[in-house]
């Protein structure tokens, strides 16, 4: 298996060992070496918090610019629905699917429309696939690593069906096909405006059997500034958007959960507040509820990290946006009630450990006992200094031979101490 | 001109996926007329109330919407259960809308009164275990 790629990554020049991103890391992935915080591949998630925690601007998001999209292609943008969450007086969707075209773009197709075939298909998959309850959705990348490295338990709630992202790009391809006869598959560059880091590695880690029909990922902050210049407010641009209410609402959190039109459904959102849920449910709490939409950043995707605008502001400009849309203007056919083979994802998760000291029983048994003995002599205040997260990852980390117990500065000021006493 | 020129939209209320569809097409046929933003705007927003709470509360339902050279008239009939209390029913904040579909962001009970507040007249007639039609008109 090839390594995990990420797009969360550390420019160690302007990193200056202050130890905030450890704490917020919700993985406990970063530790502070030599003065450079570094990332564990292994553990990141690419969930994006150390780039919002970091006072230096060290950690970045690596993703593709405006300028290396191939000029030849016939080039489809495929906006995220937080994007039109970013504008000021934005009344009409129309005149961001206008500024896309204008920025060179040959075609657009909304992921907010193939979010509302998601719904449709999910509301389908709830009720023919009899599941295993709570149903969680998928389409956070995050929260879908976060249950495959931490709570194996979890994998067979996991929505089997494609992100709206992967089943954009393939409607997306199938449209400009049938639009232009001339057009060939391999001529189309699928362009995704990303909010977040995460969908970036998603898209980069699809398999080679599976590959994500996305070519490029660009920032919705790139996308907001190039457009900020092309942008008119003229009347009548047409009528380009498709979107329905439900399309719309996916960009924050709750919108994917009530378009299953199901009340025993939860939503949280923000890192802390997934991960404190994901516990409840791995300890089987809440039995009856059906449906669990989990999103890593607060307050949905209108939060991600490559957004412009505090998430609560682009939030109530996109329910605003939304108020006289049809409930939805994408859905499958009305007759069928099967999930169409080609969004199934054949569940092939399989579980990484992360955290366990390895595969023999009784060597992780002795490391663990080792851990707890060496955590029992640290000050357990977690203050950082060590350049772990906690106490006991400190005293992990020494188990596996990562770090030293010389490592911890308050140890030494307390053997000063004691010295002092004693002479 | 004084033949009016008539859209009839059939409102299908066992698919709530597509309520708010038809008020959509009324306002591409409105854009293709010489029509003032502003009038379209005021006849969408009425009609989008009322077809939505024709799929909501009546169980689908008929819109027509006739073009005359002075005014714009929108005709919403339906054949669900009625509407017990108009005066309640006008009030702003009164909804009977179910949980689920205010979580979708109805049921704020402002419905009716925007439809009111969009057109120059509007009449309701409804009778229990009959139906409602609603009538409004808007002046071009
Ligand atoms: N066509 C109808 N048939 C039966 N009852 C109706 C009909 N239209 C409205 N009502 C009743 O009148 C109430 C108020 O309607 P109104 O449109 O003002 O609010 P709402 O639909 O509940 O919420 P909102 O429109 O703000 O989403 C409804 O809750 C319902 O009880
Ligand atoms: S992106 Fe998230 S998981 Fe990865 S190192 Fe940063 S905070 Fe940790
Ligand atoms: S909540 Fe949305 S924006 Fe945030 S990481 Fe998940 S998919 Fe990306
Ligand atoms: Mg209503």
């Amino acid at each position: 298996m090839t390594p995990y790629q990420h797009s969360v990554s550390l420019n160690s020049e302007k990193c200056r060992g202050c130890t905030h991103c450890l704490k917020h890391c919700p993985t406990e992935a970063i530790r502070v070496r030599k003065g450079h915080a570094v990332i564990d591949a292994a553990r990141c998630v690419d969930c994006g918090q150390c780039i919002r925690y970091c006072p230096h601007q060290a950690k970045k998001a690596a993703y593709d610019k405006l300028s290396d999209l191939p000029k030849d292609k016939w080039k489809i943008a495929l906006p995220a629905p937080s994007l039109f969450g970013q504008f000021d007086n934005l009344d009409d969707i129309d005149y961001v699917l206008q500024g896309l075209l204008d920025c060179g773009f040959d075609d657009v197709y909304e992921v907010a429309r193939a979010a509302e075939l998601v719904s449709d298909y999910t509301r389908r998959y709830m009720k023919e696939k009899s599941p295993v309850l709570p149903v969680i959705s998928s389409a956070c990348p995050v929260v879908e690593r976060l249950i495959m490295l931490r709570y194996p338990a979890l994998v067979e709630h996991l929505l089997p069906i494609l992100p709206p992202i992967e089943v954009a790009a393939s409607e997306a391809r199938r449209e400009a096909l049938a639009k232009n006869p001339k057009l060939k598959s391999e001529d189309i560059c699928v362009v995704f405006i990303s909010p977040c880091p995460a969908k970036v590695s998603y898209v980069k880690n699809r398999t080679l059997e599976n590959k994500s029909g996305v070519d490029f990922v660009i920032s919705i902050s790139d996308m907001y500034f190039e457009l900020l210049g092309v942008m008119k407010k003229t009347d009548d641009s047409g009528s380009i958007s498709k979107t329905g209410r439900i399309g719309l609402s996916w960009a924050s959190s709750g919108g994917e959960a009530t378009a299953i039109f199901n009340e025993k459904y939860l939503a949280a959102d923000g890192i802390e507040n997934v991960v404190h849920v994901l516990e409840e449910v791995d300890n089987g709490a809440f039995p009856e509820l059906e449906f669990i939409e989990l999103d890593a950043c607060s307050g949905g995707c209108v939060g991600g990290v490559m957004n412009v605008l505090n998430p609560f502001i682009a939030k109530a400009r996109l329910r605003s946006l939304r108020r006289y849309l049809p409930v939805s203007q994408n859905w499958g056919d009305l007759s069928e009630t099967k999930v169409p083979d080609e969004v199934l994802v054949h569940n092939d998760y399989h579980y990484e450990s992360v955290s366990s000291f390895g595969s023999d029983r009784e060597e992780s048994m002795r490391m663990m006992s080792r851990m707890e003995e060496i955590f029992k002599g640290l000050p357990g205040i977690d203050c950082g200094s060590c350049g772990a997260p906690t106490c006991r990852a400190f005293a992990a980390d020494i188990v596996r031979g990562n770090a030293s117990i010389d490592g911890c500065p308050m140890l030494w000021h307390k053997d000063k101490e004691e010295n002092k006493e004693e002479t | 001109m004084s033949e009016p020129l008539v859209y009839t939209f059939a409102v299908d209320g066992d698919n709530f996926t597509s309520a708010g569809e038809a008020s959509v097409k009324m306002k591409k046929n409105l854009r293709m007329l010489a029509i003032s933003p502003d009038i379209i705007r005021r006849v969408a927003i009425a009609m989008y109330e009322g077809e939505i709470n024709m799929v909501i509360h009546a169980g689908g339902g008929v819109a027509t919407v006739s073009v005359y050279a002075d005014k714009i008239e929108i005709v919403l009939k339906d054949n669900g259960p009625g509407i017990a209390d108009v005066e309640l029913a006008m009030r702003e904040g009164f909804s009977t809308a179910p949980e689920t579909i205010r979580n979708l962001g109805f049921g704020a009970g402002m419905g009716l009164p925007n439809m009111k507040k969009n057109t120059d007249s509007m009449s309701i007639e409804s009778a229990l275990g009959v139906g409602t039609t609603i009538s409004m008109t808007v002046n071009l």
